[in-house]
């Protein structure tokens, strides 16, 4: 575990970037730093492997004070990544993350193994291997300041806002790759961000920090958006944090109707069957949702209406459903199983009903935790 | 006469390939000096530059020093090494080492400390040391830089050089003091041609020199 124990970072001209700052950082889990420009995200990182020296207070990893190791061995157990990606340009792919390995002095064939093996754990194809940085795209390059990081198996990793250099749809990539490599490996992640919704969807626990580096908040992103500590918090989340926090309620306590799906070749007793459904979900021969039917009418494929986004219960947060049955045009959400077959539909007031009980849930758990 | 006349005269005399005073013997002796002071040169300027450069410090005492030692002129200095030391080589050295150190310096200095930071900062989060960092992340990507420095230097020498025949010694100035004196112009010209030859063939040895030592990523990327 890594602990800050009240440390205080004064720069040389007077800035005190971080204000007694005290965090446990558990491990074997993403921790993330995030709070609005200055507020001291990076010196905290860069305390951890000593980068900056902190002017008060310790840093310990695993009860040991870090400046009792020397400072380069420390930083070869912490896998470091910053923003954009910091890659070598006189050297290969390969090479680039061979890097660490080569410093702790294994043959270049074993670290190039090793690095190969990383270009495929991070989704980064083989044939890349022998190109140089600058024949890489931005997201590319970030993936192979992770596999560099990575590469020589460091229990901590370093992040500074690895992904903020790179459009929405890579990004969101990047994060996702993030999370099954941190489910595969178990690092113990420190992650800066200035993103509150990268904050939330990454870490396991999320310290907000304000102006002056000062701790605001050091919680779970699902506590932090249920009980914000104060309105900076609170401001910080923003507007629709209500809505956010619905992706923390698991969608499998809703309960399906399935009377009101029925085959597209469905004879008169089954439409009869369903007839006292407000609408009728029409499925393939697969049981795949087609689209929306008024009840009484005879099904015709050209005439459904859209079933918007489907959710899988289990899966996806109370969040989505609701978001499938805002979109669609009946108010019903649909509930697909894993491969895509309708197994019920479910109205927008079960949802708020379903969403009203969780905050019950969450609120009553809060209470007997304290 | 046309100087292209000069030039072809001066190299179909046949007496001009032999001897003490022949073409070969001069071109040696020419290339030797420069060679010196160049390399005298480089073992000042490189390590100050590559250090300075690495720490960001001190570039204002490089560029007053470079300014000084540009605004020496060196046939000045010639005289007044000679009045003071004597003749010999040293005098020579002297004004052709002031020449070439501030390219290289400035240079150098100009191309660590101009390195992308970023790949700096990731080199040293990931424990390598000063001295690796420099030389395994800031020298090859200044390389290019660097290396043109030298060039500068290169060729100024080898022009600068022609002024050791003034004090006695051998070298392609040689040709054209001689020349002057003896108001034969073919052997000014054929001189003045050789020096331009020996300047244009190092241009194109640090061209082949960056071919080699650059990486294909820094060539593509600057
Ligand atoms: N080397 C330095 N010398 C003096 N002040 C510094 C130095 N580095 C950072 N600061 C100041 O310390 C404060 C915190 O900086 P820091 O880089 O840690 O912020 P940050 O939270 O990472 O911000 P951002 O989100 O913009 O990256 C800022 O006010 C900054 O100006
Ligand atoms: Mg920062």
């Amino acid at each position: 575990m890594i602990r800050i124990d009240a440390v205080t970072k004064r720069y040389d001209d007077g800035t005190v970037a971080v204000d007694r700052l005290s965090l446990e950082i558990p491990d074997h889990a993403i921790t993330v730093l995030v709070g609005p420009s200055g507020c001291g995200k990076t010196t905290t990182l860069r305390m951890i492997n000593r980068m900056v020296e902190p002017t008060e207070g310790s840093i310990l990893l695993d009860g040991a004070d870090i400046r009792q190791q020397p400072v380069n061995s420390l930083r070869r157990s912490m896998g470091y990544v910053i923003q954009n990606a910091g890659l070598f340009q006189h050297r290969t792919i390969l090479d680039n993350i061979a890097t660490v390995p080569r410093l702790l002095g294994w043959t270049k064939q074993k670290a190039r193994g090793r690095a190969a093996e990383l270009m495929a754990r991070v989704g980064l194809d083989a044939s890349l291997a022998k190109r140089y940085p600058y024949q890489l795209s931005g997201g590319q390059q970030q993936r192979v300041g992770v596999a560099r990081a990575l590469a020589a198996d460091p229990p901590v990793l370093l992040m500074d806002e690895p992904f903020s250099a790179v459009d929405p749809v890579v990004r969101k990539g990047l994060q996702d790759e993030l999370l099954r490599i941190q489910d595969e490996l178990g690092k113990t992640i420190v992650f800066v961000t200035h993103d509150i919704d990268e904050a939330i969807k990454l870490g396991t626990m999320v310290a907000v920090l304000r102006e002056g580096g000062r701790l605001a908040q050091f919680a779970p992103p699902a506590e932090l958006l249920s009980a914000p500590a104060d309105a900076f918090v609170e401001d910080f989340l923003g507007a629709d944090r209500g809505i956010r926090r619905l992706s923390f309620f698991p969608s499998d306590a809703l309960e399906l109707a399935t009377a009101p799906l029925v085959p597209l070749d469905a004879d008169a007793d089954r439409l009869a069957a369903a007839a006292d459904a407000p609408y009728l979900l029409v499925t393939d021969a697969d049981g795949r949702p087609l689209g929306w039917a008024e009840p009484g009418a005879p099904l015709d494929r050209d005439r459904l209406l859209d079933h918007g986004r489907p959710f899988r219960p289990g899966t996806d947060s109370l969040r989505t459903a609701l978001d499938g049955a805002v979109l669609s045009p009946t108010g019903w959400a649909v509930a697909v199983d894993g491969d895509g077959r309708a197994v019920g539909v479910v109205s927008q007031q079960a949802v708020g009903e379903a969403i009203r009980a969780a905050h019950g849930r969450a609120g009553a758990e809060a209470k007997a935790a304290r | 006469m046309n100087v292209l006349n000069l030039v072809h005269a001066f190299f179909g005399d046949g007496a001009h390939w032999h001897g003490y005073d022949g073409i070969p013997t001069r071109l040696a002796e020419h290339i030797g000096y420069s060679l010196e002071a160049l390399l005298i040169a480089a073992v000042i300027g490189l390590p100050v530059g590559l250090v300075t450069g690495h720490y960001g410090r001190g570039g204002n005492a490089l560029a007053l020093i470079a300014t000084a030692g540009r605004a020496l002129p060196s046939f000045g200095l010639l005289v007044l090494m000679v009045l003071w030391i004597g003749l010999g080589l040293l005098p020579v050295m002297i004004p052709l080492v002031v020449l070439a150190v501030p390219p290289i310096l400035v240079t150098t200095y100009e191309a660590v400390r101009t390195v992308d930071p970023s790949p700096v900062d990731a080199a040293r989060g990931m424990g390598m040391s000063e001295a690796r960092v420099l030389f395994r992340v800031e020298v090859p990507v200044a390389l290019p830089l660097i290396l043109s420095g030298l060039r500068t230097a290169a060729v100024q020498i080898i022009s600068t050089a022609t002024i050791a025949a003034y004090v006695g010694l051998g070298g392609l100035g040689r040709y054209i003091i001689d020349g002057l004196y003896q108001r034969d112009y073919e052997k000014v010209v054929g001189g003045a041609a050789l020096v331009a030859g020996l300047a244009l063939v190092t241009l194109l040895l640090f061209w082949a020199a960056a071919r080699v030592t650059v990486s294909r990523g820094v060539r593509r990327s600057t």
